[in-house]
């Protein structure tokens, strides 16, 4: 029955079963309650008690002799288009710096407080990530600048103005050189502005960089096909990927697209039985290494190698030039055996910014034929556009004193350029400073005057992230603050007084090339936000690259000696210009489910070596030392880490973010080196640890919320298997009933309730374990929409972390449960499943009958309905769930000091914009959970209503469907023959009268299981069996 | 007695207007023949307008619901007096694009338009972009037939209506009055007399000789307060009472904690719903825009006011609080009545777009409020109760007509809130 050998685990606490860990497990909440503080006098005794009592009726009585008086203020000219209670939807754009999404902003009462993607966009189609969701929370971050200053004081735009421009003036008339720094600019109306600015002040050069560059890229392009650009990759069009380091479904290049694209070919069911292969190389666990089917850990000094030994391999059977690099390194072979099979339909990427490899990578796809095919030279990108050179350039003409004024264009190189150190040094030789930046940012302090932005959800703008794909933002809201669209403040300082959005419009005017009304034509594309022009630019023709002197370089220049770094970005914080948003902090990171933290991974044999043991993200500290600088960080100790090899995150260790990020983490931004001429994140050599005594606990997730050794909650296969048996994998429980045909039953159809029956709608939702990467956008989608409160760092580790969606990451391997050197062996490169799991909504639900006061109910839809104003905090709902999916407020979130730093959305007037109005903000002592976005159901089925007709499916999705980049995550109502949901699961609605049942859904769907289906809760949330594109005979090995 | 017979009266006076309506609604049907004939006449005469009297009704409730705020058919109100607009204006087609979007005919330069709109001290027409032309063209239908009706067609009606009521009313009035002294006066002299007979037996029994103790005992009955007072059934009776009384009154109270029924705050501006929606019958949604789509029904801006106000009334000192605000643009801080906690969701558009509920079913009478109070309890009791007596609205809404079906095959009762889930705790609280 069940071919599932595997065991998994969610931590090295679980699979070493430690007997802390095992003590813990059973019990829903932790021993600790350190709520009392009062340590000597053991708590409050019974005389306080009735004190407490007293003055507690006392004060509610006289409390409720007056009710307070509320007011109710209309507008003063309502606007036509904004109707109390009617959310409204405009599409927009969120940039940030080369990072792309197009989005539609609901706006409720003209704020902003959702962002959802864009189904027209043909990049990001609909999909977001974290990152994208948690933007709208960054425009009501407390931190941003109210206005302009100067030298530290405020000041008034006009006077800003005049001072600034006296001193351009200045600067031009002596000859000086100014520049304007800024990241990837994808706004070709901005690049106008600046061309303008260059126009009135001439010895201005725009210089472009990026946090993560992509150097390499754009060099290695250029050598290759002569030109500076990165191609188009389409993965859905791939069925192999090799990927060597490139975290493509989680931050490199354009991870949304790539996320939409990867995941189409990895959907499978009855009609379509095949699905990509997918080849990591890494040091670290990225995500989209925990979703390759086969990963292959490798060290930072390999990746070169690596790369050659497959452009060897490759070429040997295509009759390319062979490149004399050396090296062996497990699945290469089998990877070019692959790739040769699927020649125009694979596609090999590299996250490495050495242009060596890149070229390499190059002449791989073109010997596969992959140019036209999986890569599109002639539509290029322009999401990392930064030079490299001409930033060194920069810094050390600031250095030797030639640059007289610089304008940070909404970039922080003090911070996240390794050079930054330098650069602030140098800063103080440059008379005229100017920031843009929205906050007093570790480069913007340095400023003589600060000319802060809008937001993006309240400025004009336009974007052309595709050659010919063009993309316009609109604000959803009025500046909040004194603040002005840095390109307005441009425009203004050379000498041009039109407003952003005329020039915007100006600008676009010829562009759009309808022969009709311009106005109308542009109203339109405002409508949409996207804006798709033919263009006619050829590709570029073959390769030639000098693979050669590549695979010299590559000789030359990997080289490895001792422990290696590799730094990393994560999915949530990025490159850190984010970091001040607590929900990002607070996002679990999807591989490590470590929060609020950046830590040193290091590899299981590593800490063996070096004695140092974790439990429960607590463990010694480590100080790093590269080249001379040292940063002191935690260590984790995460499976998969590539033996000999520690890895860092990036976009931690701010100073001067705000209260959320201030000294959270280390700056490890100083720490990249040079490799072939680029930056590079790879520190192949020169790195010294030195283990600490200082004990330090990071704030994970990852053992929060256990099953109790039950383990058919995931439930996998291998393609192969899965295509011989569509079943295979599927774990299907029966118990032994003396009554029954065969005497066994399935655990479904024993129950002591009489079931329910479903006349109107029968909500349900579907996870596609195998196209799910894991990359949390639904977590803080789901954050975002519910209201759902930050707790902390501290709060964490103590178990309290209130997220209704939790993806639960588990590791797993194919030794027997016995076998613990085997486990311990299999733990340094797991394979990974990650399983996103919220409230199951059961039809039998276990929380619904412990409930003393009926605060916790079902409904005639389906839905396990919670009641916070009925709920008392018992708890015993969240005891008596299998699923772990309960949340208890253990304190008021809301208006309170204690956590006014880490839940900035819930305790100042600014951050309480983003709730939504339709959700309660809960209170302390009372439970929570998922409620199948509950009000998002409520509003279709009144739209509906109104119109006098049945819902349609895409009338009604949650939160976390619609963010969801690969669409595993599917809505809607069981009962609606036209539902994608009904046709997925093919439900069949069997009317049985013998049965307790009265009415039985059955599905149809071979992969579709319900978790810990044998204890017979019925859930309404199923699953479907992951597949792994492994060969059978290996997976079984 | 005395209740039976306000009942009785009440009947004769239930009577008597009756038999009032009755005598207008027959005068109606004779008038509204009367002006059918005559548009049948004129139909021929000018282009589109439509003549079936089924337009001319839906016109008539347009008319009465939309534009008689601020338009009669015969006089001059906020806007001008509509009879012959159809002729007057420049075309039918300029008439519909002037009610769809008044302020666009007039940027577009028309000059009728902006002569209208000076003529009118630039008081902007509300648009209307939700009517659709044809009907707009049965508004002008209904026009045409007052039109051709001829001014004073609707005052006799309600004159008469005055004067039967008035009728009705009066004259039962003075008989009660007279009735009820007249009976007081009869008691009283009949109490008069039972008093001075008993007095004068019982001087005669006092002065007889031969009575026995227990025949005393009952002439001269001597009560012991004491002994009574102090007896064990009376204390009982009497703590019982007083525990019984306690414990509802606290109980009661303990209910009644942020129940604000009858809460009747002083606003800001002394706006009187009597006037407005009893004197002047404006629709509730001309100001409250919100209420059949959204959840909230929405007070209404300044700017609405001022459709009527920038004409009507400018020197009352509350208006002139509604200038103030706008000029000094700062909004008038209502005082809200009705306050649900937090943690209930109550939509209006669901129950009054999708239930058709009255606003008065659960505002009461707000027409005959010179102060808005509250008049229901706005408890989750009451809430609960009307959803098990409410019939659900399913008549011509496809959302229900499987449910419907559903329904009728296991009970024969009409389909209540309650059957589809409307009890459950998600359907308010999330």
């Amino acid at each position: 029955m069940r071919d599932n050998k595997k065991t998994y685990w969610k931590g090295i606490e679980q699979l070493s079963n430690d007997p802390e860990f095992v003590k813990k497990a059973d019990k829903e909440f932790p021993e600790f309650l350190p709520i009392n503080q009062n340590e000597d006098g053991g708590g409050s005794s019974r005389r306080d008690f009735l004190k407490m009592m007293g003055f507690g009726i006392a004060a509610a009585s006289l409390a409720a002799c007056e009710a307070p008086v509320r007011r109710a203020i209309p507008y003063v000219n309502k606007p036509v288009d904004v109707d109390p209670g009617i959310p409204n939807y405009y599409a927009s754009t969120y940039t940030n710096g080369g990072d792309y999404c197009s989005i539609v902003v609901k706006t409720r009462e003209g704020r902003p407080i959702k962002i959802e993607g864009n189904k027209l966009s043909k990049i990001s189609q609909g999909g977001v990530n974290a990152q994208v969701e948690a933007s709208v929370l960054s425009l009501y971050d407390n931190e941003r600048l109210r206005g302009p200053k100067a030298a530290g004081n405020d000041t008034k735009w006009e006077t800003l103005d005049k001072e600034v421009i006296n001193k351009l003036n200045s600067i031009a008339a002596q000859g000086g050189q100014i520049r304007i720094v800024s990241n990837t600019i994808l706004s070709p109306t901005t690049k106008q502005v600046i061309a303008d600015f260059t126009a009135k002040y001439p010895t201005t050069q725009h210089i472009m960089y990026d946090a993560s560059s992509a150097e390499g890229m754009l060099q290695a392009n250029e050598s290759s096909f002569g030109v500076r650009t990165i191609p188009s990759y389409d993965f859905s069009k791939s069925d192999v990927i090799v990927s060597f380091g490139a975290d493509f479904l989680g931050t490199w290049i354009s991870p949304i697209e790539f996320t939409k694209q990867y995941s189409k070919t990895r959907k499978i069911g009855s009609g379509k039985k095949t699905m990509s292969r997918h080849y990591q190389f890494e040091s670290n666990l990225s995500l989209t290494g925990s979703n390759a089917d086969y990963r292959t850990p490798i060290k930072p000094s390999d990746e070169g190698k690596a790369v050659a030994a497959l452009y060897n391999a490759i070429a040997s059977k295509t009759g390319g030039q062979s490149v004399s690099v050396k090296g062996e390194y497990k699945n290469i072979d089998k990877a070019a055996k692959d790739l040769l099979k699927a020649r125009g339909k694979s596609l090999v990427v590299s996250g490495s910014n050495d242009p060596a490899v890149q070229t390499l990578v190059n002449g791989i796809n073109s010997m596969l034929n992959n140019y036209g095919t999986t890569i599109d030279l002639a539509k290029s990108v322009n999401f990392r556009q930064g030079d490299e050179q001409a930033m060194n350039k920069f810094i050390n003409d600031a250095k030797s004193g030639r640059i007289n004024g610089v304008i940070f264009l909404n970039s922080n190189p003090v911070y996240n350029h390794h050079r930054g150190a330098e650069l602030k040094d140098a800063l103080s030789k440059v008379s005229l400073k100017i920031s843009t930046s929205d906050r007093p940012d570790e480069t913007a302090v340095l400023a003589d005057y600060m000319a802060p932005d809008n937001h993006f959800l309240e400025s004009w703008n336009d974007a052309e992230p595709k050659t010919g794909t063009y993309s316009l933002a609109q604000p959803t809201i009025t500046p909040i603050f004194d603040t002005r669209q840095a390109q307005e403040t441009l425009l203004t300082w050379s000498g041009n007084n039109t407003e952003y959005y005329d020039y915007l419009q100006n600008n676009w005017k010829g562009k759009i090339t309808t022969s009709g009304d311009f106005q109308e034509a542009w109203d339109k594309t405002m409508q949409d936000g996207v804006l798709e022009v033919a263009s006619e630019a050829a590709a570029p023709s073959g390769f030639a690259g000098n693979v050669a002197a590549a695979g010299a370089a590559i000789n030359k220049n990997y080289k490895g000696s001792g422990v290696e770094l590799s730094l990393y970005q994560k999915v949530g914080i990025g490159d850190g210009s984010q970091a001040n948003n607590p929900w990002l902090q607070e996002m679990p990171d999807p591989v490590s489910k470590a929060t609020w933290d950046n830590y040193l991974t290091v590899s299981q044999a590593w800490a063996r070596e070096n004695e140092v043991t974790a439990f429960e993200g607590k463990s010694n500290k480590a100080k790093v030392t590269v080249n001379g600088k040292s940063v002191v960080v935690p260590i984790l100790i995460q499976p998969g880490q590539a033996p000999g090899t520690v890895g860092l995150a990036l976009g931690y260790g701010r100073t001067s973010a705000g209260k959320v990020a201030n000294e959270r983490g280390v700056n490890a931004f100083p720490l990249a080196t040079t490799v072939n001429g680029v930056a590079s994140n790879s520190v192949m050599s020169g790195v010294t640890i030195e283990v600490l005594e200082e004990q330090y606990q990071i704030a994970q997730t990852q053992t929060h919320q256990t099953y109790m050794g039950r383990d058919t909650v995931i439930q996998e296969a291998t393609l192969d298997a899965y295509k011989e048996d569509p079943y295979a994998g599927r774990h299907m429980p029966h118990i032994s009933n003396w009554m029954a045909e065969g005497g066994e039953t399935s655990p479904g159809n024993l129950s002591l309730w009489k079931g329910h029956k479903y006349k109107n709608h029968h909500w349900g939702m579907v996870i596609d374990l195998n196209s799910c990467t894991g990359c949390s956008a639904c977590h803080v989608a789901c954050q975002s929409e519910n209201n759902i409160p930050v707790v902390g760092r501290e709060e964490v580790i103590n178990r309290r972390d209130m997220h209704w969606m939790r993806i639960d990451r588990y590791y797993s391997s194919d030794a027997a449960p016995s076998d613990i050197k085997g486990l311990e062996e299999a733990a340094d490169n797991p394979e990974v499943t990650f399983q996103p799991m919220m409230c199951q909504h059961c039809n039998n639900a276990p929380c619904e009958t412990v409930c003393p006061v009926a605060a916790t109910t079902h409904s005639s839809e389906g839905l396990n309905q919670m009641t916070y104003n009925r709920c008392i905090g018992t708890r015993y709902c969240a005891n008596n769930c299998p699923y772990k999916v309960r949340r208890f407020n253990w304190f008021k979130y809301h208006d309170n000091g204690q956590f006014e730093d880490v839940n900035t959305a819930m305790n100042n007037d600014l951050g309480k914009m983003v709730l939504n109005p339709d959700v309660t903000v809960r209170s302390r002592g009372v439970m929570e959970k998922c409620s199948l976005c509950i009000q998002r159901i409520q509003y279709g089925k009144l739209e509906a209503k109104k119109e006098g007709r049945r819902p349609k499916d895409e009338d009604i999705n949650t939160a976390c469907a619609s963010a969801c980049p690969a669409d595993a995550i599917v809505f809607g109502d069981m009962n609606d023959e036209n539902s994608r949901i009904h046709k997925m699961l093919q439900i069949n609605h069997r009317e049985s009268e013998d049965a307790d049942y009265l009415i039985e859904t059955e599905i149809g769907e071979p992969r579709a299981y319900h978790v810990l289906e044998e204890i017979g809760v019925k859930p309404n949330v199923t699953y479907l069996t992951k597949i792994r594109n492994k060969d059978k005979e290996e997976a079984k090995a | 007695m005395n209740m039976t017979q306000k009942r009785s009266l009440a009947r004769v006076l239930l009577a008597f207007t009756l038999l009032g309506f009755l005598l207008i609604n027959n005068q109606s049907f004779g008038q509204e023949q009367a002006a059918e004939a005559e548009t049948e006449a004129a139909a021929s005469s000018s282009g589109p307008i439509p003549t079936e009297p089924a337009r001319i009704t839906e016109g008539e409730s347009l008319f009465n619901g939309n534009c008689k705020t601020c338009h009669k058919v015969h006089q001059k109100l906020v806007g001008p007096a509509l009879a012959n607009v159809y002729d007057r204006a420049p075309s039918i087609d300029w008439i519909v694009s002037f009610i769809q979007n008044s302020s666009k005919v007039i940027a577009s330069g028309d000059t009728y338009a902006v002569n209208l709109y000076e003529e009118y001290n630039k008081t902007q027409m509300t648009a209307f972009p939700t009517f659709s032309r044809d009907q707009i063209l049965s508004i002008m239908a209904y026009i045409k037939a007052e039109t051709e009706a001829g001014p004073g067609g609707d005052d006799p009606k309600g004159d008469e209506t005055n004067v039967t009521q008035t009728a009705g009313d009066s004259v039962p009035a003075a008989y009660l009055n007279a009735i009820m002294v007249g009976l007081i006066i009869v008691l009283v002299l009949i109490l008069v007399v039972l008093v001075l007979i008993t007095t004068i037996l019982r001087k005669y029994l006092n002065q007889r000789e031969d009575l026995d103790e227990d025949d005393e005992a009952i002439v001269n009955p001597t009560l012991d307060f004491d002994k009574l007072v102090k007896s064990k059934p009376v204390i009982f009776l009497v703590a019982f009472l007083f525990t019984a009384i306690a414990f509802k009154v606290v109980v009661n109270q303990l209910y009644a904690v942020g129940v604000q029924k009858g809460y009747a705050p002083k606003q800001p501006i002394a706006f009187s719903h009597k006037l407005h929606a009893g004197e002047y019958q404006i629709d509730c949604q001309y100001c409250h825009t919100g209420v059949r789509k959204s959840k909230s029904a929405n007070i209404p801006s300044p700017n609405i006011c001022m459709n009527c106000h920038s004409a009507v009334k400018t020197e009352s000192p509350e208006i002139q609080k509604i200038y103030a605000a706008i000029e000094n643009d700062r909004p008038i801080e209502w005082i809200r009545v009705h306050n649900l906690p937090d943690l209930a969701y109550f939509n209006h558009s669901q129950h009054v777009k999708v239930g058709e509920i009255e606003c008065q079913t659960c505002h009461g009478a707000i027409e005959e409020m010179e102060v808005v109070q509250q008049h229901s309890l706005l408890t989750m009791g009451w809430c609960i109760d009307c959803h098990r007596k409410t019939d659900v609205n399913a008549k011509g809404n496809d959302y229900y007509t499987n449910l419907v079906e559903l329904h009728e095959q296991e009970s024969k009762g009409a389909m209540k809130v309650e059957d589809i889930g409307g009890l459950e705790c998600s359907k308010c609280h999330y």
